[in-house]
């Protein structure tokens, strides 16, 4: 059976899709990306399914799964490179891909995940702050 | 008068396993290419082919899939006619439904496919097996 | 009516042995049809092609058109036929081209008094008939493919996608939108925001004199279908009947944005990646 390769830069984790995956081997990427988040401690997964000419129910769920399961690990999940012929037929297929955050291509994925770590970081520091002011007061 | 060329005999391919799934998703694409679909076109009959192999695997426990092309005269277009001999569907209407599933799938296989393909006909008994055949036309 | 094997072998042997005759008066009747449109070299040439390809059909012994000798003889009526109707003449010049060849074969066999001569006649003046009909048909396919392709040409020329800004691209949609013009705008919509990598849509539909159910469902679709690729979509332009017409019908818009005009949207999608890249230089400055 063939293996998704993953490879992590710097904080973010890179899965790209190469292939038209078996279902299991799209269930093996689901177990191994869960396992290298916790093994790396990485707070960002893109996945890159530019090479994808079809996404059916099956790896729809696969995705879907993927970004929970991220989640549940403190890690966002962003699906990057969908072609048009795939979304168009995924709307039409009923399929709405609830709960994935997606970019047009990996350039954009890393700046959605940076800019949400981003985020958490100023709430951090925003309370940091409240926490200042209600001392000094 | 002569028309159209014929693109040759139709493809069979059995539904056993997983990979089968796969060579299905490739065969349907070399005939869909073939009869010049559009791209959006190819891939919802690839998708379509993609579910229904699935539910022959899953639900039939393994079946046959047979591709061929098909002519209207006006139109060209893909045949695909899924087979197998598992328990069948009892309750077709509700199968056909969005979100219905037995299998702890996503229940779209059957409603979604239907709605990406131009043609739809299901003949099922239970005890013998399911027949789905399907055709997307080019435009 | 049929040609008998010897009624054709006749037939090739009256047009070879009369060709530079045949070749001569059959150019001069159809010239007369075409009133100087067409070059005299050309219509010449057509007609040595299509003299030969008789001369071919008829050695092999054709009986009829649709017979397996008479494919060469199809293939340059079609030719030729494909010819006119792309240069504009009306499918009667082009079946008259044809049927000139009996007005040539009458003079020919007119010396000839005997009834089998008359027989002969009736026989190959139906094969000419044949082939009449034939261009017909393939004039008729021609102008109808011609007719598609002007069409898609249309279709092209009516959906222009174009960059706004950077990071922004705009769909101005004219006129009415049918299911399938409104496939190919959303098709090009989702190509264009892949190939500049643009995060951001707008739809406008001032131009749109009235949408039915199926229309809004196609935008809806367009813009969910962005959504699933990482962009947004903006639809702007709703004219009043077309904003009654979809509470009327009772299309959810949901959670899509939709602004007056394309100048409040293109303002509304500044503000959205204007605060982003503010909030990013006040990080940077931090």
């Amino acid at each position: 059976m063939e293996r998704v390769p993953i490879l992590k830069i710097g904080d973010i984790l890179l899965v790209s899709i190469q292939t038209d995956m078996s279902d299991q081997t799209a269930v093996q990427l689901q177990e191994d990306l869960a396992e290298r988040i916790v093994a790396t401690g990485c707070h960002g997964v893109i996945i890159d399914i530019t090479a994808l000419d079809i996404v059916d129910s099956f790896v729809g769920r696969m995705l879907s799964t993927i970004a929970s399961i991220s989640k549940v690990l403190d890690a966002e999940t962003v699906v990057v490179g969908m072609r048009p012929a795939v979304a168009i037929t995924l709307v039409e297929l009923g399929l709405s891909l609830n709960g994935i955050r997606t970019a047009l291509n990996v350039e954009r994925g890393m700046e959605l995940i940076a800019a949400a770590r981003a985020d958490e970081h100023d709430l951090a520091f925003d309370d940091q702050a409240d926490a200042d002011t209600t001392a000094s007061s | 008068m002569t028309t159209g060329v014929d693109l040759g005999q139709p493809q069979a391919q059995a539904i056993r396993s997983d990979e089968d799934v796969v060579r299905v998703r490739q065969l349907v694409r070399t005939v869909a290419v073939a009869v010049k679909l559009s791209l959006v076109d190819q891939t919802k009959v690839v998708t379509a082919a993609s579910e229904l192999a699935r539910n022959t695997l899953v639900y039939g426990g393994g079946g046959t899939v047979e591709v061929s092309t098909a002519d209207n005269g006006r139109r060209k277009g893909v045949r695909i006619v899924f087979a197998d001999t598992g328990p069948g569907i009892a309750d077709l209407d509700l199968a056909l439904t969005d979100g219905y599933t037995t299998g702890g799938g996503l229940g779209l296989g059957l409603s979604g496919a239907r709605r990406l393909v131009d043609e739809f006909d299901i003949r099922t008994a239970v005890g013998e097996g399911t027949r789905i055949t399907v055709t997307k036309w080019s435009r | 009516m049929a040609l008998s094997a010897e009624q054709s072998s006749r037939l090739a042997g009256l047009l070879t042995r009369h060709e530079e005759q045949v070749t001569q008066r059959w150019t001069e009747a159809i010239a007369g049809s075409m009133r100087g449109r067409l070059s005299q070299a050309e219509l010449r040439r057509q007609v040595q092609d299509l003299h030969r390809g008789m001369i071919v059909a008829s050695e092999q012994g054709v009986i009829d058109l649709d017979s397996e000798q008479a494919s060469e003889l199809r293939a340059v009526l079609s030719e030729l036929s494909r010819g006119r109707a792309r240069q504009g003449f009306s499918a009667t010049e082009t079946a008259v081209s044809v049927f000139a060849l009996k007005d040539v074969l009458l003079d020919l066999m007119e010396d000839q008094s005997d009834g089998g001569a008359l027989r002969d006649y009736v026989a190959f003046a139906a094969l000419v008939d044949q082939m009449g009909l034939f261009t017909f048909e393939s004039y008729v396919r021609t102008r109808e493919s011609l007719i598609a392709d002007q069409a898609e040409q249309l279709l092209e020329l009516s959906t222009p996608v174009v960059k706004l800004w950077e990071g922004v691209v705009a769909v101005p949609l004219v006129g009415t939108l049918d299911s399938a013009r409104a496939q190919v705008v959303m098709e090009r919509l989702l190509q264009t925001l892949v190939d500049t990598g643009s995060p951001y849509a707008i739809i406008d539909i001032t131009g749109v004199p009235a949408v039915d159910t199926q229309v809004a469902q196609h935008i809806l679709k367009t813009v969910v279908a962005a959504r699933l690729m990482g962009a947004d979509c903006i639809i702007s332009g709703i004219r009043p009947q077309i904003a009654q017409t979809i509470v009327a019908l009772g299309i959810e818009f949901g959670d899509i944005a939709t602004k007056a005009s394309l100048a409040d949207a293109l303002r509304h999608v500044l503000r959205l990646s204007g605060v982003e890249t503010g909030r990013r230089q006040h990080r940077r400055e931090a």
